[in-house]
Protein backbone atom coordinates (compact mmCIF):
# COMPACT_ATOMS: atom_id res chain seq x y z
CA UNK A 1 0.00 0.00 0.00
CA UNK A 2 1.41 3.53 -0.83
CA UNK A 3 2.13 5.64 2.08
CA UNK A 4 0.03 7.36 4.35
CA UNK A 5 1.37 11.28 4.23
CA UNK A 6 -0.71 13.53 4.27
CA UNK A 7 -2.72 14.69 1.20
CA UNK A 8 -3.33 18.68 -0.10
CA UNK A 9 -6.49 18.61 -1.11
CA UNK A 10 -8.14 21.02 -4.04
CA UNK A 11 -9.38 24.07 -3.41
CA UNK A 12 -13.10 24.47 -3.27
CA UNK A 13 -14.72 26.33 -6.32
CA UNK A 14 -15.13 30.19 -5.42
CA UNK A 15 -18.69 31.19 -4.65
CA UNK A 16 -20.76 31.97 -7.95
CA UNK A 17 -17.42 31.02 -10.10
CA UNK A 18 -19.43 27.18 -10.85
CA UNK A 19 -22.60 26.81 -12.02
CA UNK A 20 -25.51 24.51 -9.99
CA UNK A 21 -26.45 20.92 -11.64
CA UNK A 22 -30.30 22.69 -12.33
CA UNK A 23 -30.20 25.63 -14.46
CA UNK A 24 -33.98 25.76 -15.85
CA UNK A 25 -33.33 28.08 -18.42
CA UNK A 26 -31.06 25.15 -19.98
CA UNK A 27 -34.42 23.37 -20.24
CA UNK A 28 -32.01 19.91 -20.51
CA UNK A 29 -31.24 20.37 -16.61
CA UNK A 30 -34.24 19.93 -15.38
CA UNK A 31 -34.48 15.87 -15.46
CA UNK A 32 -30.98 15.27 -15.40
CA UNK A 33 -29.86 17.36 -11.94
CA UNK A 34 -29.51 15.51 -8.84
CA UNK A 35 -32.63 16.31 -7.32
CA UNK A 36 -31.03 14.78 -3.67
CA UNK A 37 -28.34 16.54 -1.38
CA UNK A 38 -25.04 16.22 -2.85
CA UNK A 39 -22.38 14.70 -0.14
CA UNK A 40 -19.68 15.99 0.45
CA UNK A 41 -16.09 13.86 -0.24
CA UNK A 42 -13.40 14.16 1.52
CA UNK A 43 -10.11 14.04 -1.02
CA UNK A 44 -8.25 10.96 -0.70
CA UNK A 45 -5.79 9.38 -2.59
CA UNK A 46 -8.46 8.47 -5.16
CA UNK A 47 -9.40 11.98 -5.83
CA UNK A 48 -6.15 13.45 -5.72
CA UNK A 49 -4.18 11.37 -8.50
CA UNK A 50 -5.38 10.79 -11.71
CA UNK A 51 -4.30 9.48 -15.33
CA UNK A 52 -1.58 10.18 -17.40
CA UNK A 53 -1.40 10.40 -21.24
CA UNK A 54 1.98 10.37 -23.42
CA UNK A 55 3.62 10.81 -26.59
CA UNK A 56 1.98 7.85 -27.80
CA UNK A 57 -0.89 8.28 -27.80
CA UNK A 58 -0.87 12.07 -28.74
CA UNK A 59 0.67 12.99 -32.07
CA UNK A 60 1.92 17.05 -33.16
CA UNK A 61 -0.82 16.97 -35.91
CA UNK A 62 -3.74 15.82 -33.80
CA UNK A 63 -3.87 19.60 -32.88
CA UNK A 64 -4.44 20.79 -36.55
CA UNK A 65 -7.83 20.22 -37.55
CA UNK A 66 -7.45 21.85 -41.42
CA UNK A 67 -5.27 18.85 -42.11
CA UNK A 68 -7.59 15.86 -40.99
CA UNK A 69 -8.68 15.30 -44.81
CA UNK A 70 -7.51 15.88 -48.19
CA UNK A 71 -8.67 19.21 -48.62
CA UNK A 72 -9.04 22.04 -47.13
CA UNK A 73 -11.76 22.89 -44.71
CA UNK A 74 -13.73 25.80 -45.80
CA UNK A 75 -14.23 28.69 -43.22
CA UNK A 76 -11.76 31.12 -41.60
CA UNK A 77 -8.45 29.43 -40.47
CA UNK A 78 -7.51 30.41 -36.72
CA UNK A 79 -5.17 29.76 -34.21
CA UNK A 80 -6.32 28.73 -31.10
CA UNK A 81 -3.78 28.85 -28.16
CA UNK A 82 -2.88 29.45 -24.48
CA UNK A 83 -1.74 28.00 -21.08
CA UNK A 84 -3.25 25.85 -19.03
CA UNK A 85 -2.15 27.06 -15.03
CA UNK A 86 -3.70 25.65 -11.63
CA UNK A 87 -5.26 28.31 -9.04
CA UNK A 88 -1.44 29.07 -7.89
CA UNK A 89 -0.30 29.91 -11.27
CA UNK A 90 1.78 26.92 -11.51
CA UNK A 91 1.80 25.58 -14.97
CA UNK A 92 -0.03 22.55 -15.97
CA UNK A 93 2.56 20.84 -18.17
CA UNK A 94 2.38 17.32 -20.15
CA UNK A 95 -1.52 17.50 -19.70
CA UNK A 96 -3.97 16.57 -22.09
CA UNK A 97 -6.59 19.07 -23.86
CA UNK A 98 -9.39 17.42 -26.37
CA UNK A 99 -11.50 19.80 -28.28
CA UNK A 100 -14.64 19.49 -30.49
CA UNK A 101 -16.26 22.05 -32.70
CA UNK A 102 -19.18 22.41 -35.18
CA UNK A 103 -17.81 23.08 -38.86
CA UNK A 104 -17.46 27.15 -40.30
CA UNK A 105 -21.73 26.42 -41.11
CA UNK A 106 -22.63 25.38 -37.40
CA UNK A 107 -23.10 21.78 -38.50
CA UNK A 108 -21.61 18.62 -36.25
CA UNK A 109 -20.53 15.45 -38.23
CA UNK A 110 -23.01 13.57 -36.14
CA UNK A 111 -26.27 11.69 -36.33
CA UNK A 112 -27.92 13.87 -33.86
CA UNK A 113 -27.68 17.15 -35.47
CA UNK A 114 -30.38 17.88 -38.45
CA UNK A 115 -29.47 21.66 -38.83
CA UNK A 116 -30.02 22.49 -42.09
CA UNK A 117 -26.71 23.49 -42.75
CA UNK A 118 -23.92 22.09 -45.09
CA UNK A 119 -21.60 19.22 -43.97
CA UNK A 120 -17.62 20.12 -44.77
CA UNK A 121 -16.14 16.97 -45.84
CA UNK A 122 -12.99 18.50 -45.14
CA UNK A 123 -14.02 19.06 -41.42
CA UNK A 124 -14.46 16.31 -38.56
CA UNK A 125 -14.19 19.52 -35.79
CA UNK A 126 -12.33 17.23 -33.33
CA UNK A 127 -8.41 17.63 -31.82
CA UNK A 128 -5.99 16.65 -29.06
CA UNK A 129 -2.86 17.99 -27.77
CA UNK A 130 -0.33 17.31 -24.39
CA UNK A 131 0.63 20.74 -22.63
CA UNK A 132 4.60 21.55 -22.82
CA UNK A 133 6.45 22.50 -20.08
CA UNK A 134 4.98 25.90 -19.36
CA UNK A 135 1.21 24.82 -19.83
CA UNK A 136 1.10 25.92 -23.20
CA UNK A 137 -0.85 24.72 -26.14
CA UNK A 138 -1.66 25.57 -29.53
CA UNK A 139 -4.52 24.66 -31.80
CA UNK A 140 -5.13 25.41 -35.51
CA UNK A 141 -8.37 25.06 -36.72
CA UNK A 142 -11.32 26.81 -38.79
CA UNK A 143 -14.23 29.27 -36.77
CA UNK A 144 -16.92 27.50 -35.63
CA UNK A 145 -20.42 28.81 -36.93
CA UNK A 146 -23.02 29.68 -34.68
CA UNK A 147 -25.99 27.29 -34.73
CA UNK A 148 -29.82 26.59 -33.66
CA UNK A 149 -30.95 24.82 -30.84
CA UNK A 150 -34.32 24.34 -29.53
CA UNK A 151 -33.88 24.82 -26.13
CA UNK A 152 -36.12 28.37 -26.47
CA UNK A 153 -37.82 29.89 -29.06
CA UNK A 154 -35.32 31.17 -31.43
CA UNK A 155 -32.60 29.83 -29.97
CA UNK A 156 -28.78 29.86 -31.02
CA UNK A 157 -25.64 28.93 -29.70
CA UNK A 158 -22.91 31.56 -29.81
CA UNK A 159 -19.87 30.14 -31.60
CA UNK A 160 -17.99 28.26 -29.41
CA UNK A 161 -15.47 25.50 -29.29
CA UNK A 162 -15.58 22.47 -26.47
CA UNK A 163 -12.44 21.77 -24.26
CA UNK A 164 -12.08 18.78 -22.15
CA UNK A 165 -8.79 18.77 -19.95
CA UNK A 166 -7.75 16.21 -17.27
CA UNK A 167 -4.88 18.17 -15.33
CA UNK A 168 -3.19 15.86 -12.39
CA UNK A 169 -5.70 14.31 -10.70
CA UNK A 170 -9.45 13.01 -10.61
CA UNK A 171 -10.52 16.31 -8.90
CA UNK A 172 -8.94 18.45 -11.65
CA UNK A 173 -11.01 16.97 -14.55
CA UNK A 174 -12.51 20.15 -16.33
CA UNK A 175 -15.08 20.71 -19.61
CA UNK A 176 -15.69 23.53 -20.92
CA UNK A 177 -16.60 26.16 -23.75
CA UNK A 178 -14.50 28.98 -24.98
CA UNK A 179 -16.23 32.00 -26.63
CA UNK A 180 -15.15 34.65 -29.43
CA UNK A 181 -14.99 38.04 -28.53
CA UNK A 182 -17.63 40.63 -29.17
CA UNK A 183 -20.30 37.86 -29.86
CA UNK A 184 -23.79 39.13 -29.87
CA UNK A 185 -25.37 35.75 -28.78
CA UNK A 186 -23.69 35.61 -25.67
CA UNK A 187 -25.90 37.67 -23.46
CA UNK A 188 -28.85 35.46 -24.52
CA UNK A 189 -26.63 31.98 -24.11
CA UNK A 190 -28.60 29.64 -21.00
CA UNK A 191 -24.79 28.04 -20.89
CA UNK A 192 -23.04 31.25 -20.99
CA UNK A 193 -25.28 32.83 -18.28
CA UNK A 194 -25.44 29.82 -16.24
CA UNK A 195 -22.22 31.60 -14.33
CA UNK A 196 -23.36 33.95 -11.53
CA UNK A 197 -20.07 35.88 -11.35
CA UNK A 198 -19.73 37.78 -14.16
CA UNK A 199 -15.95 37.83 -14.11
CA UNK A 200 -15.66 34.15 -14.27
CA UNK A 201 -18.06 34.23 -17.01
CA UNK A 202 -16.00 36.89 -19.14
CA UNK A 203 -12.75 34.34 -18.69
CA UNK A 204 -14.54 31.81 -20.99
CA UNK A 205 -14.34 34.70 -24.09
CA UNK A 206 -11.25 34.36 -25.53
CA UNK A 207 -9.06 37.45 -26.63
CA UNK A 208 -8.06 38.31 -30.29
CA UNK A 209 -4.38 38.00 -30.24
CA UNK A 210 -1.58 39.96 -32.19
CA UNK A 211 1.48 37.48 -31.29
CA UNK A 212 -0.37 34.31 -32.30
CA UNK A 213 -1.70 35.81 -35.35
CA UNK A 214 0.33 34.17 -38.68
CA UNK A 215 0.56 37.33 -41.22
CA UNK A 216 -1.45 36.35 -44.62
CA UNK A 217 -2.02 32.91 -42.66
CA UNK A 218 -4.54 33.21 -39.39
CA UNK A 219 -6.26 35.13 -36.92
CA UNK A 220 -5.20 34.37 -33.40
CA UNK A 221 -7.59 33.91 -30.43
CA UNK A 222 -5.69 33.24 -26.79
CA UNK A 223 -7.47 31.74 -24.31
CA UNK A 224 -5.89 30.74 -20.68
CA UNK A 225 -7.43 27.86 -18.87
CA UNK A 226 -6.84 27.59 -14.92
CA UNK A 227 -7.64 24.28 -13.30
CA UNK A 228 -8.01 23.90 -9.48
CA UNK A 229 -4.72 24.12 -7.62
CA UNK A 230 -4.13 22.63 -4.02
CA UNK A 231 -4.46 24.47 -1.33
CA UNK A 232 -1.13 25.65 0.08
CA UNK A 233 1.37 24.75 2.68
CA UNK A 234 2.47 27.36 5.09
CA UNK A 235 5.61 26.31 3.65
CA UNK A 236 4.63 27.36 0.00
CA UNK A 237 3.37 30.45 1.14
CA UNK A 238 6.69 31.93 2.82
CA UNK A 239 8.21 31.43 0.05
CA UNK B 1 -0.34 34.10 -6.43
CA UNK B 2 -4.84 32.70 -6.23
CA UNK B 3 -6.37 32.27 -9.38
CA UNK B 4 -9.92 30.84 -9.90
CA UNK B 5 -10.48 27.56 -11.74
CA UNK B 6 -12.42 27.90 -15.26
CA UNK B 7 -16.18 27.93 -15.02
CA UNK B 8 -17.22 24.05 -16.32
CA UNK B 9 -19.74 24.07 -19.10
CA UNK B 10 -21.88 20.94 -20.44
CA UNK B 11 -20.15 18.81 -23.29
CA UNK B 12 -22.95 19.29 -25.12
CA UNK B 13 -24.85 16.38 -27.34
CA UNK B 14 -22.21 16.15 -29.53
CA UNK B 15 -19.53 15.15 -27.00
CA UNK B 16 -18.56 11.79 -29.19
CA UNK B 17 -16.76 14.21 -31.69
CA UNK B 18 -14.13 14.96 -29.15
CA UNK B 19 -14.23 12.33 -27.03
CA UNK B 20 -14.60 9.07 -28.77
CA UNK B 21 -10.88 8.42 -29.98
CA UNK B 22 -10.38 7.49 -25.98
CA UNK B 23 -12.72 5.26 -24.94
CA UNK B 24 -11.23 2.58 -22.92
CA UNK B 25 -13.65 -0.01 -21.79
CA UNK B 26 -11.55 -2.90 -21.21
CA UNK B 27 -8.72 -1.55 -19.12
CA UNK B 28 -6.98 -5.25 -18.41
CA UNK B 29 -4.32 -6.03 -20.43
CA UNK B 30 -2.97 -10.13 -20.45
CA UNK B 31 -0.57 -10.42 -17.36
CA UNK B 32 -2.12 -7.81 -15.09
CA UNK B 33 -2.00 -9.38 -11.75
CA UNK B 34 -5.97 -9.19 -10.48
CA UNK B 35 -9.52 -10.09 -10.13
CA UNK B 36 -11.54 -9.87 -13.49
CA UNK B 37 -14.37 -7.75 -13.34
CA UNK B 38 -17.06 -6.55 -15.67
CA UNK B 39 -19.08 -3.65 -14.58
CA UNK B 40 -22.21 -2.96 -16.68
CA UNK B 41 -24.97 -0.25 -16.21
CA UNK B 42 -27.34 2.40 -17.77
CA UNK B 43 -27.43 5.82 -17.09
CA UNK B 44 -31.40 6.72 -16.86
CA UNK B 45 -32.75 10.12 -16.41
CA UNK B 46 -35.97 11.22 -14.81
CA UNK B 47 -38.09 9.99 -16.31
CA UNK B 48 -36.42 6.70 -16.22
CA UNK B 49 -35.52 7.10 -20.04
CA UNK B 50 -31.72 5.58 -21.17
CA UNK B 51 -29.50 8.80 -21.23
CA UNK B 52 -27.41 7.89 -24.79
CA UNK B 53 -25.38 10.90 -24.97
CA UNK B 54 -23.26 10.30 -21.49
CA UNK B 55 -19.64 9.59 -21.20
CA UNK B 56 -18.80 8.08 -18.26
CA UNK B 57 -15.00 7.77 -16.61
CA UNK B 58 -13.53 6.16 -14.38
CA UNK B 59 -9.88 5.87 -12.38
CA UNK B 60 -9.02 3.47 -9.92
CA UNK B 61 -5.82 1.46 -8.32
CA UNK B 62 -4.11 -1.64 -9.43
CA UNK B 63 -4.61 -4.70 -7.66
CA UNK B 64 -2.46 -3.44 -4.77
CA UNK B 65 -4.18 -0.48 -4.19
CA UNK B 66 -1.52 1.42 -6.39
CA UNK B 67 -2.52 4.48 -8.71
CA UNK B 68 -0.94 4.45 -11.93
CA UNK B 69 1.98 2.08 -11.49
CA UNK B 70 3.44 0.61 -14.26
CA UNK B 71 1.30 -1.76 -16.72
CA UNK B 72 -2.25 -0.55 -15.29
CA UNK B 73 -3.15 2.88 -16.05
CA UNK B 74 -6.26 2.39 -14.80
CA UNK B 75 -8.41 5.05 -16.73
CA UNK B 76 -11.50 3.76 -18.87
CA UNK B 77 -14.01 6.05 -20.73
CA UNK B 78 -17.33 4.50 -21.97
CA UNK B 79 -20.03 6.40 -23.88
CA UNK B 80 -23.32 5.09 -23.65
CA UNK B 81 -25.46 4.09 -26.36
CA UNK B 82 -28.50 3.87 -27.52
CA UNK B 83 -30.04 2.25 -24.51
CA UNK B 84 -28.01 4.66 -22.22
CA UNK B 85 -25.75 1.73 -22.01
CA UNK B 86 -22.06 1.40 -20.78
CA UNK B 87 -19.36 -1.20 -19.94
CA UNK B 88 -15.49 -1.59 -18.05
CA UNK B 89 -14.08 -4.61 -18.26
CA UNK B 90 -11.35 -4.07 -15.37
CA UNK B 91 -9.72 -5.72 -12.28
CA UNK B 92 -10.57 -5.08 -8.73
CA UNK B 93 -8.94 -2.40 -7.09
CA UNK B 94 -7.18 -3.33 -3.60
CA UNK B 95 -7.41 -1.04 -0.81
CA UNK B 96 -6.08 2.70 -0.58
CA UNK B 97 -5.71 5.08 2.49
CA UNK B 98 -8.60 7.33 3.13
CA UNK B 99 -8.89 10.17 5.71
CA UNK B 100 -7.39 10.07 9.16
CA UNK B 101 -4.97 7.00 8.76
CA UNK B 102 -8.35 4.91 7.65
CA UNK B 103 -8.23 2.62 4.87
CA UNK B 104 -10.98 2.64 2.33
CA UNK B 105 -12.50 -0.04 0.71
CA UNK B 106 -12.41 -0.94 -2.52
CA UNK B 107 -13.83 1.33 -4.89
CA UNK B 108 -13.67 2.88 -8.41
CA UNK B 109 -14.18 7.04 -8.69
CA UNK B 110 -16.74 7.93 -11.27
CA UNK B 111 -17.44 11.74 -13.16
CA UNK B 112 -20.36 11.15 -15.44
CA UNK B 113 -20.18 14.20 -18.36
CA UNK B 114 -23.83 14.79 -20.65
CA UNK B 115 -25.95 17.32 -22.58
CA UNK B 116 -27.98 18.90 -19.26
CA UNK B 117 -24.97 18.69 -16.73
CA UNK B 118 -23.48 22.08 -16.43
CA UNK B 119 -20.29 20.52 -14.70
CA UNK B 120 -19.81 16.94 -14.17
CA UNK B 121 -21.06 14.03 -11.44
CA UNK B 122 -19.11 12.38 -9.34
CA UNK B 123 -19.69 9.00 -7.46
CA UNK B 124 -18.35 5.84 -6.87
CA UNK B 125 -18.81 2.21 -7.34
CA UNK B 126 -18.42 -0.54 -4.51
CA UNK B 127 -18.02 -4.13 -4.63
CA UNK B 128 -21.26 -6.06 -3.37
CA UNK B 129 -19.94 -8.25 -0.46
CA UNK B 130 -17.27 -7.15 0.24
CA UNK B 131 -16.30 -6.94 4.72
CA UNK B 132 -14.39 -3.61 3.99
CA UNK B 133 -17.16 -1.99 2.86
CA UNK B 134 -19.38 -1.30 6.25
CA UNK B 135 -16.09 0.59 7.89
CA UNK B 136 -15.37 2.33 4.56
CA UNK B 137 -14.56 6.25 5.62
CA UNK B 138 -16.61 7.58 2.40
CA UNK B 139 -19.84 5.02 2.23
CA UNK B 140 -20.46 6.06 6.29
CA UNK B 141 -20.69 9.58 5.08
CA UNK B 142 -23.91 8.42 2.99
CA UNK B 143 -27.38 7.83 4.54
CA UNK B 144 -27.51 4.44 4.81
CA UNK B 145 -30.75 4.18 3.11
CA UNK B 146 -28.92 5.59 0.04
CA UNK B 147 -25.72 3.42 0.20
CA UNK B 148 -27.15 0.43 -1.76
CA UNK B 149 -27.03 3.19 -4.98
CA UNK B 150 -22.99 2.90 -5.11
CA UNK B 151 -22.82 -0.63 -4.43
CA UNK B 152 -22.97 -2.78 -7.75
CA UNK B 153 -24.76 -5.73 -7.99
CA UNK B 154 -23.68 -9.28 -8.83
CA UNK B 155 -25.40 -11.29 -11.54
CA UNK B 156 -24.16 -14.39 -12.66
CA UNK B 157 -21.18 -13.03 -14.85
CA UNK B 158 -21.11 -9.35 -14.00
CA UNK B 159 -21.67 -6.82 -12.17
CA UNK B 160 -24.70 -4.27 -12.75
CA UNK B 161 -24.20 -0.81 -11.73
CA UNK B 162 -26.67 2.03 -13.19
CA UNK B 163 -26.75 5.62 -13.00
CA UNK B 164 -30.05 6.77 -11.61
CA UNK B 165 -30.28 10.77 -12.17
CA UNK B 166 -33.46 11.55 -10.03
CA UNK B 167 -35.89 10.15 -8.09
CA UNK B 168 -36.66 7.41 -5.25
CA UNK B 169 -33.34 5.30 -6.50
CA UNK B 170 -31.35 8.26 -7.42
CA UNK B 171 -27.98 7.66 -7.24
CA UNK B 172 -25.53 9.22 -4.72
CA UNK B 173 -23.36 11.86 -5.93
CA UNK B 174 -20.69 13.83 -4.54
CA UNK B 175 -19.31 17.14 -4.34
CA UNK B 176 -15.59 17.25 -4.45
Amino acid sequence: MPNRKNIVPYRRPAPGTQPDYLFPPYASTVKRAPTKPLVVLPQTLTETTGPVFGRDEVKPGDADLTRQHRGDPIGERIIVSGRVVDENGQPVAGTLVEVWQANSAGRYPHRVDQHDAPMDPNFTGCGRALTDKQGRYRFVTIKPGEYPWRNHYNAWRPAHIHFSLFGPAFATRLVTQMYFPGDPLLERDPMYNCIPDEKARRRLISAFDWQTTIPEIALGYRFDIVLRGRKQTPFEKRR
Amino acid sequence: MSLHATTSQTVGPYLHIGMTWLVTENLVRAGVPGERVTIEGRVLDGDGKPVNDASVEIWQADAKGRYGAKGFRGFGRSNTDMKGRFRFKTIKPGRVPGPRGKVQAPHIAVNIFMRGQLKQLVTRIYFPGDPSNDADPVLSLVPARRRPTLIAKKTKKTLQWNIVLQGKDETVFFEL
